[in-house]
């Protein structure tokens, strides 16, 4: 399983137009550049085939960094 | 469990039809140009086809239907069952299925009905009708099946109206005993009837006051009570549960190989869902999943027998191909089918 900078580092290649190195794990996801709702599934997505763990609108409402997204996708790889 | 094998059936033909007018996702003004980019590189759609005020889904039903029957050398008179699977009738009542027999000249002595379901519709309409075809007591069959999607969308709401394209098909089903088996997965699941929804103009809730007034949702979209809701991330949660494990279920009851299909036709949802859903079920060869979103958006029911006729019609032509055919959406309602395409009349696009 990926770590948080190989995690991180993934999720940034997902964005469009975004220098490497610019989104950090204490990176707000929602104020990346270009944020648009697109990229709430662009995330569903990318955690489905890489973890094959499903997070729902709640998970993404609870969350603010990427930090954040990590530790909820290894909370419920663990269930 | 909605499982199904049914034998003695096999598609003959299909056809579908699409309106001339083209829009292009480049050219919707609510969107800026990031989201422009982001949204063809993700939905994949390109373009798409909008049907002006005169043109119904039973006109493009119409079109594509009497075509099929002409190319077919089918006698009218031996069609015993029209089915209209839609959920842009012409009207409340009567049901369109039974304007269209009288439009296209069938017998009076043909049932016809209309079936009320969406993105899963192509799948139902086919299970249905094969198994009234299967017991042999009527020979021929038309499944007619699209949606004038454009009709339920507001222009100001960023996350329905640059996804839907609007078509009309139909596919000619006939008894033949040296058919293989057809299987069919069927699954339904009421609980997300919010996420694809028309709130107002229903039994439930009848046209009232503000039914037509145009409100602010959240920025970027602004709609009525009348048009088309769409929750993209619950849709999106529920196609990546659900539509995987369905066909690996059909394929399971079956006892056929993945390796063994030769083309996998998922409803056009969005280029994200499906790839995601092709990932999960490990289908490495892209070839073997045609998309059609890309030139005429999300065409509800109609977009499986639409992307056959666009992106298969010459892969089709003389041969025997496995398909396995997956519908998924507004219900949620959901499904499978395994069916070969052998040697069917694959007609080139009508553009009425």
């Amino acid at each position: 399983m990926m770590n948080i900078e190989e995690f991180t580092k993934n999720l940034e290649a997902e964005f469009e137009d975004i220098e490497p190195g610019t989104i950090t794990p204490t990176t707000n996801y929602r104020d990346i550049k270009g944020w648009s709702s697109m990229y709430a599934l662009i995330i569903i997505a990318f955690v489905d085939t890489h973890f094959d763990v499903a997070l729902n609108a709640d998970d993404l409402k609870s969350t603010q960094t990427i930090q954040d997204l990590y530790q909820i996708i290894i909370a419920k790889k663990q269930l | 469990m909605a499982l199904f094998k049914t034998n003695h059936v096999k598609i003959t033909g299909i056809s579908a039809c699409v309106p001339k007018e083209k829009l292009y996702t480049r050219d919707y003004a609510h969107f800026n140009e990031a989201e422009k980019d982001l949204f063809i590189k993700s939905v994949g759609i390109l373009e798409r086809r909008v049907a002006s005020k005169e043109i119904t889904t039973s006109d493009m039903c119409f079109a594509s239907a009497e075509k099929l029957i002409s190319s077919l050398n089918w006698n009218k008179q031996e069609i015993d069952c029209l089915i209209f699977v839609s959920q842009s009738a012409d009207f409340f009542l009567p049901a369109t299925s039974i304007l269209l027999q009288h439009r296209l000249g069938l017998s009076k002595h043909a049932m016809a009905f209309d079936m009320n379901l969406g993105c899963s519709g192509y799948i139902y309409g086919l299970q249905i009708l094969s198994n009234l075809i299967s017991t042999g007591q009527i020979k021929k069959g038309l499944l007619l099946v699209g949606d004038k999607s454009s009709l339920s969308t507001h222009i100001e709401d960023k996350s329905t109206y640059p996804l839907f394209g609007d078509a009309g098909t139909a596919t000619a089903l006939e008894y033949d005993t040296n058919s293989n088996p057809v299987y069919f997965n069927l699954q339904s699941d009421g609980s997300g009837e919010e996420a694809i929804k028309i709130l107002d103009g229903g039994a439930r809730n009848e046209v009232r006051d503000d039914t037509f007034e145009i409100k602010e949702i959240e920025p970027g979209i602004k709609r009525s009570r009348r048009h088309l809701q769409l929750n993209g991330i619950d849709i999106f949660n529920f196609a990546l549960k659900e539509v995987a494990p369905n066909v690996n279920e059909v394929l399971q009851f079956a006892g056929i190989e993945k390796s063994n299909i030769d083309y996998y036709i998922f409803h056009q949802a969005n280029r994200l869902i499906n790839e995601s859903v092709r990932k999960k079920l490990k289908i490495l060869e892209i070839e073997k999943v045609p998309y059609s979103i890309d030139l005429y958006g999300n065409t509800s029911s109609a977009s499986i027998p639409l992307t056959i006729v666009v992106k298969l019609k010459e892969q089709l032509k003389n041969q025997h191909k496995k398909t396995l055919l997956s519908g998924f959406g507004v219900g949620y309602s959901w499904g499978s089918c395994i069916i070969d395409l052998d040697n069917i009349v694959c007609l080139d696009l009508i553009e009425i």
